[in-house]
């Protein structure tokens, strides 16, 4: 039997009625230290009406559900068929916090869609949000997230993933950064032929901060997980990825495989990677690798030398990095705007 | 066409290049001659720019425009090309993709507008059939997985597509087999017209069996020590470097 650990979701969901935010203290933040980026929880964010510009999945989704400063249009519970959801994050807002929440449940042998956006146009706002997302037996759901919010803002964004036996599951993170800006997974891993993919993208620029964390747990026989993450980070900027796997006593025959490589484009940006891989089972195969290192020199000049201008050379050679990522995408509408919106990110970065 | 004088060049604090004059008018073909580590490489990055490679004394010029206050990205918009010996693969991006964006790079600098999309890919099916190159090799990453020939096969291949004006082949028969070496020449004198002039950087005389150059020069040292006709490639070809090895 499992051990009861600390729920993340009511933890994180805590903060706004007084816990203390973690500090640098806190293992799991100790590159993301909320209680520095924020001091205290800023007074409730007032309510806004929806926004009036597109997101960056404008035109894909059969249903769209819109949180505004935390205020949601729709239900809290969105029960997925074979459909594609759109959930978008909305921070319209100044100095002031709020709270999102929502349970999603993909129906037993159903694929859906889920594609999410954190979209921030005030500043300095604190936007929490906490997703508890469920599949069903058999059922697939493919998550793609963007995070796109202003330099002065804080988010936290803390996910529980379940699934059913021989389910599929899919998440691409995609993260622009912010002050201090964080992704965070919980993944239940049943075994049973389930298998799961969590890749991510950060592109820094500036004094962002962009933090991707996920932790899988591989519960039962013979589940699969692969994990993709790519960062380019430029200026006085940094990328956080922290991955880990636990793969739990008799969960035999767990497939499991991570990377991490990360591009500085100046000196004074900076990565902190923490891949874990915590196996308490037997007869298993799995592997992590992790690199941070410069853009190729060589490959820049060849770039050059062939009329291509320093950032466009940069652009053309850090968009080809990352688009490992954007390709395992599965949905093509999906990341032909994941593609579109990392390019335009990518243009800015290595301006 | 192009014109250098005086050119020193260090690469960290090593001098390499020591006071290299050379001229090449527009319509010839130059081939320049030399044994390992005279600074035939080290002139090809030089005139193209290359950071670490400083000159600390001389000039070079391309049609009168000063090419060493160019950056390397300025200097191929005005119409300089270098064909690597050794051709970088840059995963993820195709090679139609990387060629296009320098195409229409050189042309906004220029002033020009950009290539439409059908124009260019007629032109560069039509390029490729001429170097027998497979045209789906040129939707996968650039020269990721090729063999030496056909790397040296996509620089002619860009050099075709981008139709520069002054073209520098560094080393470009070194990894080549005889049928190789043919239709990279081939492509090669495609180019030759009244307007351009090359510059072919080498170590053997085999290449110029198929590129025929109006002069032959060598560099050994640092400098230009002997220049002549295409007889002195045979002559270096019979006698080896030797009697330049001591030159400086």
């Amino acid at each position: 039997m499992n051990a009861v650990a600390p729920n993340p979701l009511s933890k994180a969901a805590g903060w706004m009625n007084g816990q203390a935010l973690p500090t640098r203290r806190d293992e799991s933040f100790r590159w993301s230290d909320m209680a520095r980026a924020l001091r205290a929880v800023p007074p409730a964010s007032p309510p806004s009406v929806a926004p009036g510009w597109p997101g960056p999945f404008e035109g894909l989704a059969d249903r769209e559900l819109i949180f505004v400063n935390g205020y949601e249009t729709g239900p809290d519970l969105a029960l997925l068929g074979s459909e594609t959801l759109a959930v978008r994050f909305i921070a319209d807002t100044v100095d002031t916090a709020h709270l999102a929440r929502l349970k999603i449940e993909v129906m037993a042998g159903h694929a859906a869609l889920l594609l999410e956006s954190y979209e921030g146009r005030g500043q300095g706002y604190f936007a929490n949000t906490v997703l508890d997302i469920e599949l069903g037996e058999g059922a697939t759901l493919e998550r793609v997230a963007v995070l796109d919010e202003p330099e002065g803002a804080v988010s936290v964004s803390t996910a529980v993933v379940r699934m059913g036996a021989e389910a599929r599951y899919a998440q691409t993170v995609i993260a622009g950064g912010a002050k201090l800006q964080r992704h965070e997974t919980h993944l239940h891993h049943p075994g049973l032929g389930a298998r799961a993919r969590l890749d991510g993208i950060y592109l820094l620029g500036g004094a962002r901060h962009a933090d991707i964390t996920t932790a899988v747990t591989h519960e039962g026989l013979e589940g699969e997980t692969s994990q993709l993450t790519k960062g380019v980070v430029a200026d006085a900027a940094r990328g956080v990825f922290q991955g880990k796997i636990v793969v739990a006593h008799g969960a035999d025959k767990t497939d499991a495989r991570m990377r991490h490589d990360a591009i500085l484009l100046s000196d004074r940006a900076e990565v902190d990677a923490k891949p874990e891989l915590l196996i308490y089972a037997d007869d298993v195969s799995c592997a992590h690798g992790n690199t941070v290192g410069a853009l190729d020199e060589e490959a820049l000049f060849y770039a050059r030398s062939r009329g291509i201008p320093a950032a466009a050379a940069r652009t053309l050679l850090t968009q080809a990095f990352v688009a490992e990522v954007v390709e395992r995408i599965q949905h093509e509408a999906a990341a032909a705007a994941a593609g579109a919106w990392v390019e335009r990110r990518l243009e800015a970065i290595s301006a | 066409m192009l014109s250098v004088r005086d050119l020193h060049a260090s690469v960290g604090d090593k001098p390499i290049l020591k006071g290299l004059s050379l001229d090449v008018p527009a319509g010839e073909v130059h081939a320049i001659m030399g044994p390992n580590g005279a600074g035939k490489s080290t002139l090809s990055y030089v005139l193209t720019g290359r950071e670490g490679y400083e000159v600390t004394q001389g000039s070079a010029s391309l049609d009168g425009d000063d090419l060493l206050s160019l950056s390397p990205d300025e200097r191929a918009a005005k119409g300089l090309f270098l064909s690597f010996q050794y051709p970088l693969e840059i995963p993820g991006v195709p090679a139609l993709t990387f060629v296009r964006t320098a195409m229409n790079a050189q042309r906004k600098a220029r002033g020009e507008p950009e290539v439409a999309a059908p124009e260019f890919l007629k032109r560069a099916r039509a390029t490729a059939a001429a170097l027998k190159m497979d045209f789906e090799m040129l939707r996968r990453g650039l020269n990721v997985g090729f063999s030496g020939g056909e790397k040296k096969r996509m620089e002619i291949f860009q050099m075709a597509m981008l139709s520069p004006r002054f073209l520098i082949l560094d080393e470009t028969d070194s990894g080549l087999d005889i049928d190789a070496l043919k239709i990279v020449a081939e492509g090669v004198n495609a180019l030759r017209s009244p307007e351009r002039a090359m510059l072919v950087i080498t170590h053997y005389q085999r290449l110029l069996d198929y590129i025929r150059p109006d002069r032959v020069h060598v560099l050994a040292a640092g400098r230009i020590v002997a220049s002549g006709g295409p007889e002195l490639a045979l002559e270096l070809e019979r006698s080896g470097y030797d009697r330049y090895g001591e030159a400086a």
